[in-house]
């Protein structure tokens, strides 16, 4: 049971990132590919409607985080205080970006929010990166499970490490190029014309960026994170996960070549999903790893919120995600096909 | 030196107020829109369907301030009370995911198709959306006020051998006695919010000569919700709150009453001044033996004050608290007294042209906000120094390793930014409203 909420956990996280990346991924490239104002308002229409649903998958995966592990929600919100509120911010910001930029006509108006969207979005998928680099290397918890980590220190893998070191700043900037990559296809699935061509474009620049850097982090992380190497030689069926990531990203490349754009959406979205995968693989059954005392780590187990409320969610998470996915279906097919202003 | 914990309860205290602004507004419309959008479909009438998509968009303002203003609230139960998260996260964690499961996404995916569906939907699918909205909305608030009764009023959980709280019979969860009072108080108050917030807007539009039609309308819909809503805040609602604080948590009762000593029939304080040094009340106005008739049905019932409790189980600003409760009161009469006044003179057909009448409607609109935030005020205040009433202090809550630089930095930035926040919203529903209801709809690129 504790697993299945582990499982349900992951995959919660995993469709935000695919759903929320693609509205990431479209800021990091809005302001090069989307350059006049018809082109914007395309852009933006092809979120619009959709984005905030997206972002709820965040929130609903940071409840269940609350309700299934409360110590691990705890003990990791409170350590990495300062980037999560940043995140806060950021994302204050994002949505306001989205929401205000059409209430008002005038020409500054329009540029400060279009910039105040590109500025969030790839700040944030940044921060997306980098939290999963420190979920992967660990955190020094405590005996009574908290921790705190300033935000950096001297940028090397010491043990007082901050929350951005060189292996986190790697994982970062690659999830910048895949989402980045995964925003483009978005937008040309969404779009006509010569916008659909600066976005291919732009997905095929950021995608080869990203089979670079995805390789680089794929190297480091066995060496950053030897108890990953273990749990997948204990169990080599995990190794379906990197491998499924990989030949997704290699398809995308691909399908983008033969301008087919949605393959290539469903490519990226299938690798995001697949990296998700793979990382909490590898580091279950923890969910924060400790890196001075292993007897530290918060896992599955030691975390968990009592069997009597893992029992009771077990009716009503069903049903709720059998509802959302029908809302979710259900606006994102009212919206479906190329945009229309 | 102040503590890290100051600046958590500011910070916390902060941006829920601040955030609860918005939501108001927007369950209130939720309500008020579904009954316009009802309206629209059943006549047909193009009238209704532009008052409906007028506020339609004021709805989307507010919501979207909601949304963003909402997710910090969330995040920070873990971030700055790491220790409440760890020992309350088996039961409150609950409520918070089924919130977001059953409740955020009904309302987020739903209104996309209000907003944007002008052109692509058919009027029923409007009338749909409108409801699921609803819904929606009411729905977050029953579950995030779960979340909230059960810190004032624990019930249904079970003590774990590390000391740890979990939730051990659900349904008991979500029925905590304490909601009825709670849910039914705080969403008619958002429906007063509402209701205002429209009046004043017909009356805005009345009174500079524009949009006549769509303002009687705003005017009669407004005035009718709020007159009905105003007078159930005090009774049953309110007074059913009060009962229930009286039994259950007798401190806040006497705090709040500002009632120092022990008393058979006890007296009902209109005015005055706590001095806590002296333990007495200054400038007192008093009808007598009238709390203890309201608290207990009985004249002279014995309401037990301060002195009957330990002082280190005291609200720990008592002043601000009684205050806050008698801001309430009062402006709780004072709504009443401006619809019901409203509501005689619209049906004697004389609202639209009494000019300081609708004058007095346009400037009540900020009373039910402040009265709100009042009644917040005194919920949450008369919790201390309990962060789960009778099961843990305030001070054992706190993060334990996020030290106060961090916190006062967050804090800062969270004024800062909030403050901005705060004046966009205001310009904007100012450029909403010089817009006016018989503009186009959102253009399709609206977001
Ligand atoms: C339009 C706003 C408004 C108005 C006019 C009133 N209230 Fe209120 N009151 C609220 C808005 C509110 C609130 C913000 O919605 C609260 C905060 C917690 C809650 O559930 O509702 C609240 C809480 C609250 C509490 C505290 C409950 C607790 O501690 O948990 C009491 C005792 C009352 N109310 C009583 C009254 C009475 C006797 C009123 C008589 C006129 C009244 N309220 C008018
Ligand atoms: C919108 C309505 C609300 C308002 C205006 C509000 C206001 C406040 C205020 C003024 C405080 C500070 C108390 C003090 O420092 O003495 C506070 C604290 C707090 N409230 Fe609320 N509150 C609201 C709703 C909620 C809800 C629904 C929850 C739970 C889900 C909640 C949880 C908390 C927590 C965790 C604290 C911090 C701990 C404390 O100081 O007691 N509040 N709130
Ligand atoms: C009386 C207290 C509260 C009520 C009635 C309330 C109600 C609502 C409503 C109706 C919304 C939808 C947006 C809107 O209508 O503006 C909303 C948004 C939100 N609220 Fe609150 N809220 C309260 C306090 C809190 C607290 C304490 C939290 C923290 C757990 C919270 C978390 C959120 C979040 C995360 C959102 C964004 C949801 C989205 O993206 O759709 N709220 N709230």
């Amino acid at each position: 049971m504790k697993t299945f909420w582990y499982c349900a956990l992951t995959l919660m996280l995993a469709v935000y990132v695919v759903l929320d990346g693609f509205d990431f991924g479209l800021g990091i490239i809005y302001r090069f590919v989307a350059r006049t104002e018809a082109d914007r308002r395309a852009a933006l229409a092809s979120i619009g409607p959709v984005w905030n649903g997206n972002e709820v998958w965040l929130i609903a995966a940071g409840g269940l985080l609350f309700f299934a592990f409360p110590k691990a929600y705890a003990a990791g919100f409170s350590g990495f205080y300062l980037a999560l509120i940043i995140v806060l911010w950021l994302l204050i910001v994002r949505g306001l970006a989205l929401e205000l930029r059409s209430h008002l006509a005038h020409v500054l108006w329009r540029q400060f929010w279009d910039a105040a969207f590109a500025g969030a979005s790839t700040l944030l998928a940044i921060v997306l990166g980098a939290t999963l680099g420190n979920l992967i290397l660990g955190v020094p918890l405590n005996q009574d499970g908290y921790f705190f980590m300033a935000l950096w220190a001297d940028f090397m893998m010491g043990p007082d490490t901050g929350i951005l070191n060189w292996f986190t700043i790697l994982m970062g900037v690659t999830s910048a190029a895949i989402l980045a990559f995964h925003g483009a296809n978005y937008l040309a699935m969404k779009t006509e014309g010569q916008l659909r061509g600066r976005a291919r474009d732009a997905a095929w620049l950021t995608g080869s960026v990203a089979v670079v850097l995805v390789g680089l982090a794929l190297a480091a992380v066995p060496f950053v994170q030897p108890s990953f190497r273990l749990n997948y030689d204990a169990h080599p069926i995990g190794y379906v996960f990197p491998f499924i990531g990989l030949t997704a990203l290699v398809a995308a490349l691909g399908l983008r070549r033969r301008e087919w754009d949605a393959g290539s959406f469903y490519s990226t979205s299938l690798m995001i999903l697949a990296i998700l995968a793979s990382t909490a693989w590898g580091s279950y059954p923890n969910i924060l790893i400790a890196t001075n005392d292993p007897a530290n780590s918060l896992t599955v187990t030691n975390a968990t919120a009592g069997s009597y409320g893992m029992q009771a969610g077990l009716w009503w998470f069903p049903i709720g995600f059998g509802l959302i996915v029908a809302y979710q279906v259900c606006a994102h097919r009212a919206f479906w096909g190329k945009v229309q202003l | 030196m102040p503590s890290a914990m100051l600046y958590d309860r500011l910070q916390f205290a902060f941006t829920c107020t601040f955030h609860y602004l918005f939501p108001q507004l927007t369950m209130g419309l939720a309500l008020l829109l579904l009954y316009l959008r009802s309206r629209a479909l059943i006549t047909g009438d193009d009238h209704y369907h532009q008052v409906a998509r007028f506020w339609t968009k004021v709805f989307a303002l507010s919501f979207a301030f909601g949304v963003v203003t909402g997710i910090p609230l969330e995040f920070q139960f873990g971030t700055n009370w790491a220790k409440f998260s760890n020992f309350a996260g088996g039961v409150i964690g609950h409520v918070l995911a089924m919130e977001g499961m059953f409740a955020f996404f009904l309302e987020s995916s739903f209104l996309g198709i209000l907003l944007f569906g002008d052109k692509r939907f058919g009027q029923r699918m409007q009338w749909f959306a409108a409801l699921m909205l609803f819904l929606g909305s009411w729905l977050s608030g029953y579950f995030i006020l779960a979340t909230n009764a059960w810190m004032q009023h624990p019930v249904a959980y079970s003590v774990a051998p590390d000391g740890r709280l979990f939730v051990d019979s659900l349904s008991g969860l979500l029925t905590n006695p304490w909601l009825l009072w709670q849910y039914t108080h705080n969403m008619t108050a958002a429906v007063v919010t509402a209701s205002f917030v429209m009046a004043a807007v017909g009356a805005f539009y009345l009174l500079s000569g524009q949009h006549a039609a769509h303002a009687r309308t705003f005017l009669r819909t407004g005035v009718v919700a709020g007159a009905i809503a105003a007078v159930l805040m005090g009774f049953p609602t309110g007074h059913g709150n009060a009962r229930q604080v009286f039994e259950h948590q007798p401190i806040k009762g006497a705090a709040f009453e500002g009632l120092f000593k022990t008393e058979r029939g006890a007296g009902l304080l209109l005015i005055g001044q706590p001095n806590i040094e002296t333990m007495t009340i200054d400038n007192p106005l008093i009808v007598p033996d009238a709390l203890s008739v309201v608290v207990y049905d009985e004249l002279y019932a014995e309401v037990k004050g301060l002195d009957a409790f330990p002082r280190e189980d005291w609200p720990d600003n008592l002043p601000l608290l009684y205050y806050s409760y008698h801001v309430m009161v009062g402006l709780g009469t004072i709504l009443v007294s401006v619809m019901g006044l409203a509501s005689l003179w619209l049906w004697r057909g004389r609202l639209f042209t009494a000019q300081w009448l609708l004058w007095l409607l346009m400037l009540s609109a900020p009373f039910p906000y402040i009265a709100t935030t009042a009644g917040w005020m005194t919920a949450e205040i008369g919790r201390q120094p309990w962060l789960v009433y009778g099961l843990l202090r305030t001070a054992d809550g706190a993060s334990p390793l996020v030290h106060s630089g961090n916190a006062l930095f967050t804090l800062l930035g969270f004024l800062g930014l909030y403050l901005v926040l705060g004046l966009l919203f205001l310009f904007l529903m100012g450029e909403t409203i010089r817009h006016g209801p018989s503009g186009h709809s959102v253009s399709p690129e609206h977001a």
